[in-house]
C-alpha cells in the first residue's frame, strides 16, 4: 500500500500528514504524528466531543473525519487557540471559573464554545446550553463550564 | 512529545541526574519524568510510618510530597499540596508532588471512599508537622534560641524577636527526613492558617486548559507499540478459534496475542492496531448466560442469599409491626450503572529483564501491583505501577483491567506497549455498579409516632462468583487472581441517621450479581439513603407532617439539626403538606434529603426543585440546594466543584442512565445507547458550606451523591403525589406512576 501525503495548515503552520490509509481519522494524525495532545479520544463515534478541533473555523469531531478529507483545510487545535502567555478569552475564563474536574472533556468544551462564540455574540445561557448539548462531561462540571462560557462571551462581546 | 522513563527515588532525592517537573515548579509539564535517570535505583523506604516516606526537602529548599493518594479529577492534588505548604510554612510554589508510584510513594490505600483528605491528607499533615518540629529543634540548637521562640516563614526558621535565621535546606543539607512519623505531633493552630481554607486555584488546570497536560493516554516510551483488545462476544465465552490473516494486509500490523480467552492485536501505529482489531476473525462459544435486564428486581428476589447480617439496630425498645395504628410497606430499587468515564481506559506497560513497569490510571496503584504480581507469578518488587491521570473514574472503572491486559501483551511481546480501550470496551467491560433492592416496613401508632421500622437491603456478597473485583486480564487469560473481595457495597455504616428506637436494617448478601461488579461513587451508601429518605417522606406524607419537621423531630444530633436549620433558611423551605398541587401540565415540587455519611461523618442536606411534565413524563431538576458540613475545609472552591459534580452526575444516574444487556453481554455500548445528562437538562446548584476549621476534615467526594436520588423522588411526590421507587426515573416509568397516583 502506498503512503498518501495530505497538505494542510495546522495551528497556522503548513503541515504534511502522511498515512497508509486515507480513511484514518484526523485525530490519530494530530495526536500521534504532530504530538498535539490537547484533543482526546473519547468515543470514536462523534458522540462526546472530546476530540473537537476547528476546521476552517467550524467545530469538527476529529475522531470521525478521514484525514483525506482535510486536505487544504485550516485546522486549529486547543494548543493553537491560545497559550499560557496568550490565552484565548475562553481559556482565561475556564481558569477564572476553575471550570474543570478531570479535564478530559475540556478540550471539546472550549473548542465547541469558541466556534460558537465566534458567530454568536452575547448569547443567553440557554443558547450556550444548546450549543454544548452534544458535548459530554461525566464529572458534572457543567455549571462551571456554563459560567466560564458566559464570562468569556461577555469579554468577547 | 514527552518521554516517560522511570524515575528513581534516589535520583530524585539526590537532585542529580533527574529532574522533577511539577505543576508548581515548571508548568506546563504534567507529571514527573526523568532525563537520563537510567536504570531505576533500589527503592528507598516508602514506609508510611516514616516522615521521609512522604516528604523530602532538597538543597534548594524545594519540598517534594510523595502521595499515595492520587488526583482523580477531584482536586486532591492541590488540596494535599496546600496541607503540606501550610504545615511546613513554605510557599505553595515550592511544593512538588509525586503521586501513586509504587516505587516512590507510600501505600495509602486506594483513592476512594472520600478518604483522600480525611485519612491520606491527615497522614501527610502529621508527617509535615513531625518534620517541622524536628527542623525547629535543629534550628534551636543552631541559633541558640528556644524552639518555642522561633517562627517559620517561607522555609526559613528565625527567632521571633528578630535576627538571622536558617533555612530548612541549610538545616538538612540534602539529607533525607529519616525520622518516625509522630502521630502526636502538634499540628498548626487553624487560626494561623494562610493557605489551608483558602480557594487556591487548581495546580493542574492550566495545563489541562492549554492542552499541554499529559494524561496516561499521552505517555510515550521509546520503541512503544500500540495494541487493541478483542473482548469476548459474551460474558464467560471461550475463544474457540481466531484468524489474523485479514490483518496481515494492514501496514504496521505486527501480531496477535492470545492467552486463553484473552485476545489482542499489536501494531506499530495506533490506527493500524484499531484496523487489525476490526479485521481479526474470532469465534466465541456461548456465554454463561445473563438474567433478563428488564426483570432485575424479580431476579434479585429470586437470587440465592448467602447469609443475612444485621447491619444496624438503633438503641431503644422496638415494638412489633403488628399492632394499633397503621402499617406502611415499600420497596425501592437502584439499577446497574457503568462508570462512564469520558476517556476509555488506557495503560502503557513494559516488561524488561524480568521487571514489569505499568503506567496506569488506576485509583489503587499499590493494590494493582499486588494483583499484577499474583497474575504474572512475579515477586511484588518486580512490578512497578506508576500513576498517570486518566479521565475521571468515579470508582473502579476499567483502568485496572486495561492495565492488566497491557501487562499481558508486554510480557508476551517483550515490547513496551500502549493499550487503549475503545468506547465499546469501556461501556461493555468496566465492572458495573451492582443492582440493589431495598424493602421497608413501619408502623405508625394512633398518635402518629413511628413505633416500628424494619429495613432489608439486598446486595452482592463478598466473595462470590462474580463480585470479587479481579483483573479482567487474569480472568480471560485463566491466570491466578487476587483482589479485593467485594464490589464495595459492603459497609458497616449503612442504616438510618435518625433516632427511631429499635429500628433494624438487615443485609441479605446475594451469591451472585448479573455482571462483574465494582464500586461506583457512594456504593451502597447512595442506595441505602435513597430507600431511607424516600420511606421517611412516605411516612411524613402518611402522617401529614412536613418532611423537614419530621426529620428534625427524629434527630438529636446537634450538628445534623444545625445543618437542617441552615437548609431551611438557605432553600427558603416552606412546610409542604397542606398546599394545593399544580394541576396544569407542568407540576412543580420540591423534595428534601438528609444524610450523615456512613452514620459517622460528613453531613449533607439537599433540596431539589423539580418540574414534572405530566404529558411527556419528563422530569426536569431545575435547582438543587446543598448544605454541607465536612468539618475543616481545605479548599472551599475545590469543595464546591466537587459538590456540583456530585449533584449533576447523580441527577444523570437518577433520571437518565440505564444499562442494557441481552443474555450474552452488555448492549449499551456507546453514548447513544447509554445516554447521560446533557447541558440543557443540568440544574442550577446552590451551595452553602459550613466550615469548622477546628474540627477534623471529612470527605466530600461522595456524601452529596448519596442524597440526590431521594431528594428528586421526594420532589416528584410533592409535585404530583406519585412515588417513584425504581431508578432511573425515565418518562415511561414516570407516566406509569402518574397514572397510578392518588388524585388530589
Amino acid at each position: 500500500m502506498s503512503t498518501t501525503t495530505i497538505q494542510l495548515t495546522v495551528n497556522g503552520r503548513a503541515t504534511d500528514l502522511r498515512t497508509e490509509d486515507p480513511a484514518m481519522p484526523l485525530l490519530y494524525a494530530l495526536r500521534n504524528q504532530l504530538g498535539l495532545h490537547g484533543l482526546h479520544f473519547g468515543c470514536g463515534l462523534a458522540q462526546c466531543g472530546a476530540c473537537t478541533v476547528h476546521y476552517d473555523g467550524e467545530a469538527l469531531r476529529s475522531c470521525v473525519m478521514p484525514v483525506s478529507a482535510v486536505a487544504g483545510a485550516r485546522i486549529v487545535t486547543l494548543e493553537g487557540l491560545g497559550t499560557a502567555d496568550k490565552p484565548h478569552p475562553l481559556q482565561q475564563a475556564f481558569i477564572d471559573e476553575q471550570a474543570a474536574q478531570c479535564g478530559y472533556c475540556i478540550n471539546g468544551m472550549i473548542m465547541q464554545a469558541a466556534a460558537f462564540l465566534a458567530s454568536n455574540k452575547k448569547p443567553t445561557e440557554d443558547q450556550v446550553r444548546q450549543a454544548l448539548a452534544a458535548n459530554l462531561c461525566k464529572c458534572g462540571t457543567h455549571v462551571r463550564i456554563l459560567r466560564a462560557v458566559m464570562r468569556a462571551a461577555e469579554q468577547m462581546a | 512529545m514527552s518521554r516517560h522513563a522511570p524515575l528513581s527515588r534516589r535520583a530524585l532525592l539526590q537532585g542529580s541526574g533527574a529532574l522533577v517537573v511539577s505543576f508548581a515548579l515548571a508548568p506546563p509539564a504534567g507529571i514527573a519524568f526523568a532525563q537520563g535517570a537510567g536504570t531505576p535505583a533500589p527503592a528507598r523506604s516508602v514506609d508510611p510510618d516514616e516522615v521521609g516516606g512522604f516528604l523530602a526537602i532538597d538543597s534548594q529548599g524545594r519540598v517534594t510530597l510523595y502521595s499515595g493518594k492520587v488526583e482523580l479529577g477531584t482536586g486532591v492534588f492541590t488540596a494535599l499540596t496546600q496541607i503540606v505548604a501550610e504545615e511546613l510554612d513554605v510557599p505553595l510554589e515550592r511544593v512538588a508532588t509525586v503521586q501513586g508510584d509504587t516505587l516512590l510513594t507510600p501505600d495509602q490505600h486506594p483513592t476512594d471512599s472520600s478518604l483522600s483528605i480525611q485519612a491520606g491528607g491527615m497522614q501527610i499533615r502529621k508527617a509535615a508537622a513531625t518534620a517541622r518540629a524536628a527542623l525547629l529543634d535543629q534550628a534551636a540548637t543552631r541559633l541558640r534560641v528556644a524552639s518555642d521562640q522561633l517562627v517559620v516563614q517561607d522555609g526559613t526558621v528565625a527567632p521571633r524577636a528578630g535576627g538571622a535565621g536558617v533555612t530548612y535546606a541549610a538545616l538538612l543539607q540534602g539529607r533525607s527526613l529519616s525520622m518516625k512519623l509522630d502521630p502526636a505531633a502538634r499540628t498548626k493552630d487553624p487560626k494561623d492558617y494562610r493557605i489551608v481554607g483558602t480557594p487556591v486555584r487548581r495546580l493542574d488546570l492550566p495545563a489541562k486548559i492549554f492542552g499541554t497536560f499529559d494524561f496516561v493516554h499521552d505517555v510515550r516510551v521509546p520503541d512503544m507499540v500500540h495494541a487493541r483488545v478483542v473482548h469476548p462476544a459474551a460474558v464467560g465465552a471461550r475463544l474457540e478459534s481466531w484468524d489474523d490473516t485479514p490483518c496481515r494486509d494492514i501496514p504496521g500490523y505486527l501480531r496477535a496475542v492470545r492467552q486463553g480467552d484473552f485476545l489482542a492485536v499489536v501494531a506499530s501505529d495506533e490506527w493500524a492496531a484499531i484496523r487489525a482489531s476490526r479485521a481479526l476473525v474470532a469465534k466465541w462459544g456461548a456465554g454463561e448466560g445473563l438474567p433478563d435486564d428488564t426483570r432485575l428486581v424479580v431476579w434479585m428476589r429470586g437470587a440465592k442469599v448467602d447469609r443475612n447480617e444485621v447491619l444496624q439496630r438503633t438503641p431503644g425498645p422496638s415494638a412489633p409491626l403488628a399492632g394499633a395504628g397503621r402499617q406502611l410497606r415499600a420497596s425501592y430499587d437502584f439499577p446497574l450503572n457503568t462508570h462512564g468515564s469520558i476517556g476509555p481506559s488506557c495503560a502503557v506497560a513494559e516488561f524488561k529483564e524480568g521487571q514489569l513497569t505499568v503506567w496506569t490510571p488506576s485509583q489503587a496503584s499499590h493494590m494493582l501491583r499486588r494483583q499484577l504480581a499474583t497474575m504474572l507469578r512475579l515477586p511484588e518488587d518486580r512490578v512497578r505501577c506508576i500513576y498517570v491521570e486518566g479521565a475521571g473514574c468515579y470508582g473502579r472503572n476499567g483502568a485496572d483491567d486495561c492495565s492488566s491486559e497491557a501487562a499481558l501483551i508486554a510480557v508476551q511481546t517483550g515490547r513496551p506497549v500502549r493499550l487503549q480501550w475503545m468506547r465499546h470496551d469501556e461501556h461493555g467491560w468496566d465492572p458495573k455498579g451492582p443492582p440493589t433492592l431495598l424493602d421497608y416496613r413501619a408502623r405508625i401508632d394512633p398518635r402518629g409516632q413511628v413505633v416500628a421500622w424494619e429495613a432489608d437491603i439486598f446486595l452482592p456478597e463478598r466473595p462470590m462468583k462474580r463480585s470479587g473485583v479481579t483483573l479482567l486480564g487474569a480472568v480471560l487469560a485463566g491466570l491466578p487472581r487476587a483482589g479485593p473481595d467485594g464490589p464495595g457495597t459492603y459497609n458497616p455504616g449503612l442504616g438510618i441517621p435518625y433516632d427511631l428506637p429499635g429500628s433494624q436494617l438487615t443485609a441479605h448478601w446475594l451469591l451472585d450479581t448479573p455482571l462483574p461488579a465494582a464500586w461506583i461513587r457512594a456504593p451502597g451508601r447512595m442506595q441505602n439513603t435513597f430507600g431511607n429518605e424516600s420511606f421517611i417522606d412516605d411516612i411524613a406524607a402518611a402522617t401529614g407532617v412536613d418532611p423537614l419537621a419530621f426529620r428534625m423531630r427524629h434527630l438529636s444530633d446537634q450538628r445534623g439539626l444545625e445543618l437542617l436549620e441552615r437548609l431551611r433558611q438557605f432553600a427558603k423551605w416552606q412546610p409542604r403538606g397542606a398546599r394545593a398541587r399544580d394541576t396544569g401540565p407542568l407540576a412543580r415540587g420540591r423534595g428534601l434529603s438528609y444524610a450523615k455519611y456512613e452514620l459517622v461523618r460528613t453531613y449533607v442536606g439537599l433540596v431539589a426543585d423539580v418540574a414534572v411534565d405530566r404529558r411527556s413524563g419528563q422530569i426536569h431538576v431545575e435547582r438543587v440546594f446543598v448544605v454541607h458540613d465536612c468539618g475543616q475545609i481545605i479548599n472551599p472552591d475545590g469543595l464546591r466543584n466537587q459538590l456540583e459534580g456530585n449533584v449533576v452526575q447523580t441527577v444523570s444516574r437518577t433520571l437518565v442512565e440505564q444499562l442494557t444487556f441481552n443474555r450474552s453481554a452488555v448492549t449499551s455500548l456507546d453514548w447513544a445507547s447509554y445516554p447521560i445528562l446533557t447541558f440543557p437538562d443540568v440544574p442550577q446548584v446552590a451551595i452553602d458550606l459550613i466550615d469548622r476549621p477546628g474540627e477534623a476534615p471529612w470527605g466530600a467526594g461522595e456524601p452529596t451523591t448519596s442524597a440526590v436520588p431521594s431528594a428528586i423522588a421526594n420532589a416528584v411526590l410533592d409535585a404530583t403525589g406519585a412515588r417513584l421507587r425504581s431508578v432511573p426515573f425515565r418518562p415511561a416509568a414516570v407516566l406509569a406512576a402518574l397514572a397510578g397516583a392518588p388524585s388530589k
